[in-house]
């Protein structure tokens, strides 16, 4: 069991002739917070995007550890026929967006309930006739759902449409509907961004509890240095698409090659 | 103040004028004779003229108080979703009368109208399916009248053929045209959406030049016999042709034609009643929430590990099932089928359908169809004029409407325990509110 969750190994993304990742490695440990930082454009996004199965990378292996052993992302997405990212959210990793991503003209519920398509019933026959099993499955669907409305402090917007929510609570639905899917490892992108201070707190809280409570898995990217800083057991810090730092938050903040990264620092000044 | 308005009223009205005038003079103020042309500016000008002072009045009403009340109104209609509150009353009864009155029009109509609402349920269950997969899933559809031609082939020539009769074709209808939906969409729906809407357009008339082309098989432009239907062994002709008994010496009654059209259309009323079922399940289970979501963000729902793929087909192949039902019932109404029943024109009266019902809206759509399917009966005065209407409402309804003419209402949810910190008296039921 001491094996990461996550393990990247010597990942390399290439578009074209754009390098945004360059041979990137880093682990991400059962139960812990771990946070992707470094400044704009550093590839931090794309990173996500090869651990969730959207990219292929180009060079390198993710592996995910569950239970069902070791398996490798790139295999998964490239499966023939039925391969592809949804592959990737089943085998146990869920993710928010950078610009949020709700199925806006469908309530609040509904949206956690697509999430949890798996558990349901999805059977043409049983759902028309509404057999028992097909309410069954509906039922614990629908309370799962109100579950993580309460969590996430959105009982109150149940049954609205969820592209009416005010920001913030968009940005926690869409945490919410990622934890629906019953992941090993959820990964948020930006989960902050565009929040005020208050709201910002709410959510520290929030992904603190979902760590300490349920033992989640999370891999956070992140602007906000004092959310960062809070809730991280482990940092990793890209620059230009490079790992320039990986450890514990205070050894990361104390990094030379961090601090000229985020201040634009010359290399030799770093070096002297 | 005035002045200024009247200014402004007058530019617009110049404007107008000048517009329609650069419009109207080639097209109606110069008339072809010959290899010369005669001119009939004045014509063009009246035209132009009239349009301006239109356009004056509506700006006039527009700027009065019951005028800005009704624009208004429009615009605030605009807004298309709704979330149901969980407390509307029932629909049972106005759904269950609805009902009986449907099954009792035979008695009442006579053949013509019975005729006319043949036609409009057959448009209904066409309409119903197009929107499975355009109103739900989000796929754009230009061929669909390819899978009505399949059911409607599948029982001329079935029965010419293999002797398929009407309960037969009904049955292997919906799977034949799903599995012909399988086959044109699975390799296309991997790639963006503009495609699948290329790729069927192209096939609505590959299926139509076919039918046209190939004499041997289809009878080509001659089209094909279709047997009239039958019902455990009776038959509804003058003397048995099918083996079976004439149903009016079965029960001992004089003979009428009217008897068939009464079956076809109680079948057919039956058939759509149970997809308008069917189609309302769909959109609070599973399977149909996802078509909805795919269509709203498909990036987000590969997040959610939905196979858009598979989920895209389903609709695609459920749509298509529909619309073979609805060519068979087609081919057994009208006894005889050629290809000039399924050209493009006949898509995108389907599509116009599904449009103008509010693309999604059950009650919408089949709303839109009777209008649609009726009006034009009911104007056959007007009937050049049809397309010419089609496409006047069509803009219309881009304009003021354009999430057609229901709102879309989604069904409500409620935890099966009152959740904590919430004394508000929830409804109890699990179950959906409807
Ligand atoms: N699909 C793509 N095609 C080509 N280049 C891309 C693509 N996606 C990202 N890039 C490039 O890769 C680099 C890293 O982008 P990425 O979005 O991962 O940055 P980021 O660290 O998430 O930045 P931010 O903090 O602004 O979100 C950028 O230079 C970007 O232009
Ligand atoms: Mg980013």
């Amino acid at each position: 069991m001491n094996a990461p969750l996550l393990d990247v190994r010597n990942v390399t993304m290439r578009f074209g002739g754009i390098v945004a990742n360059r041979n990137v490695s880093f682990s991400v440990a059962r139960g812990s917070v771990t946070a992707l930082i470094g400044p704009n454009g550093a590839g931090k996004t794309t990173m996500f995007n090869c651990i969730t199965g959207f990219y292929r990378a180009s060079e390198g292996q993710i592996l995910l550890n569950g239970p069902a052993g070791q398996q490798d992302i790139g295999t998964l997405i490239t499966r023939p026929v039925t391969g592809g990212s949804h592959l990737v959210t089943r085998a146990g990793i869920a993710r928010t967006f950078q610009n949020i991503r709700l199925f806006k003209e469908m309530s609040v519920v509904e949206n956690l309930l697509v999430a949890q398509h798996l558990v349901t019933a999805n059977n043409l026959v049983s759902g028309v006739f509404r057999t028992p099993a097909f309410r069954r499955a509906e039922r614990e669907a629908v309370d799962r759902a109100y579950h993580w409305l309460g969590e996430m402090n959105l009982i109150d917007d149940a049954n609205r449409l969820a592209g009416e929510l005010p920001y913030g609570r968009q940005r926690r639905l869409e945490i919410a509907r990622a934890m629906c899917t019953g992941p090993r490892l959820i990964c948020l992108d930006e989960p902050a961004a565009g929040l005020n201070p208050s709201e910002t707190h709410e959510l520290s809280e929030v992904i603190q509890r979902l760590c300490k409570q349920h033992g989640q898995t999370v891999l956070v990217i992140e602007h906000d240095m004092g959310l960062v800083m809070r809730i991280s057991d482990h940092v990793v810090v890209l620059d230009h698409g490079e790992v320039i730092s990986d450890g514990r938050p205070e050894h990361v903040a104390n990094d030379p090659a961090v601090i000229a990264a985020y201040l634009g620092v010359s290399e030799e000044e770093v070096e002297a | 103040m005035e002045t200024n308005r009247i200014l402004t009223l007058a530019k617009q009205a110049l404007l107008t004028f000048t517009v329609s005038l650069i419009l109207f003079a080639p097209i109606s103020g110069l008339v072809l004779e010959g290899f010369g042309f005669r001119n009939e500016l004045v014509r063009a000008v009246l035209l132009a003229a009239l349009v301006a002072v239109g356009r004056v009045v509506l700006s006039v009403v527009g700027m009065t108080a019951l005028g800005r009340k009704l624009a208004g109104s429009a615009a605030r209609n605009g807004g298309g979703v709704i979330v149901m509150t969980g407390n509307e009353k029932s629909p049972v009864l106005i759904l269950a009368l609805l009902f009986a009155a449907g099954l009792a029009l035979p008695f009442f109509a006579d053949k013509y109208f019975l005729g006319i609402a043949i036609l409009a349920l057959i448009y209904c269950l066409l309409g119903l399916g197009l929107n499975i997969v355009v109103g739900l899933a989000g796929l754009l559809d230009l061929g669909f009248v390819a899978f009505y031609a399949v059911g409607a082939y599948l029982l001329a020539l079935g029965y010419q053929y293999l002797g398929i009769g009407f309960w037969s074709a009904l049955i292997i209808a919906p799977f034949l045209a799903g599995l012909c939906g399988m086959i044109l969409a699975f390799p296309v729906l991997k790639m963006h959406g503009d495609y699948l809407a290329i790729v069927t357009l192209g096939f609505g008339e590959i299926i139509r030049l076919v039918l046209n082309n190939w004499l041997e098989f289809t009878g080509g432009p001659n089209g094909a016999s279709v047997p009239p239907p039958t019902v455990l062994g009776l038959e509804f002709t003058r003397t048995a042709k099918q083996g079976g008994v004439p149903l009016h010496d079965y029960f001992g009654i004089a003979y009428s034609a009217d008897y068939k059209f009464w079956f076809i259309y109680l079948v057919l009323f039956l058939v759509v009643c149970l997809v308008i079922y069917a189609v309302e399940r769909l959109r609070v289970m599973p399977l149909g929430r996802m078509w909805e979501a795919l269509r709203e963000d498909e990036i987000a729902c590969r997040s959610l590990g939905v196979n858009h793929v598979f989920t895209k087909l389903t609709a695609f192949m459920l749509g298509a099932s529909t619309g073979g039902l609805a060519g068979v019932f087609f081919a057994v109404h009208q006894g005889f089928v050629n290809p000039t029943s399924f050209t493009f024109f006949e898509s995108a009266l389907i599509l116009a359908i599904v449009v103008l019902g509010g693309l999604g809206s059950t009650v919408g759509v089949i709303a839109a169809a009777l209008v649609l399917t009726i009006l034009p009966e009911l104007l056959r005065d007007f009937a050049e004029y049809r397309v010419l209407i089609f496409g006047v409402l069509m803009v219309a309804m881009m304009i003021w409407k354009p999430r057609g003419l229901v709102r879309v209402r989604r069904p409500a949810f409620f935890p099966s325990t009152a959740p904590r910190g919430d004394t508000a008296p929830l409804s109890v039921s699990p179950e959906v509110a409807r």
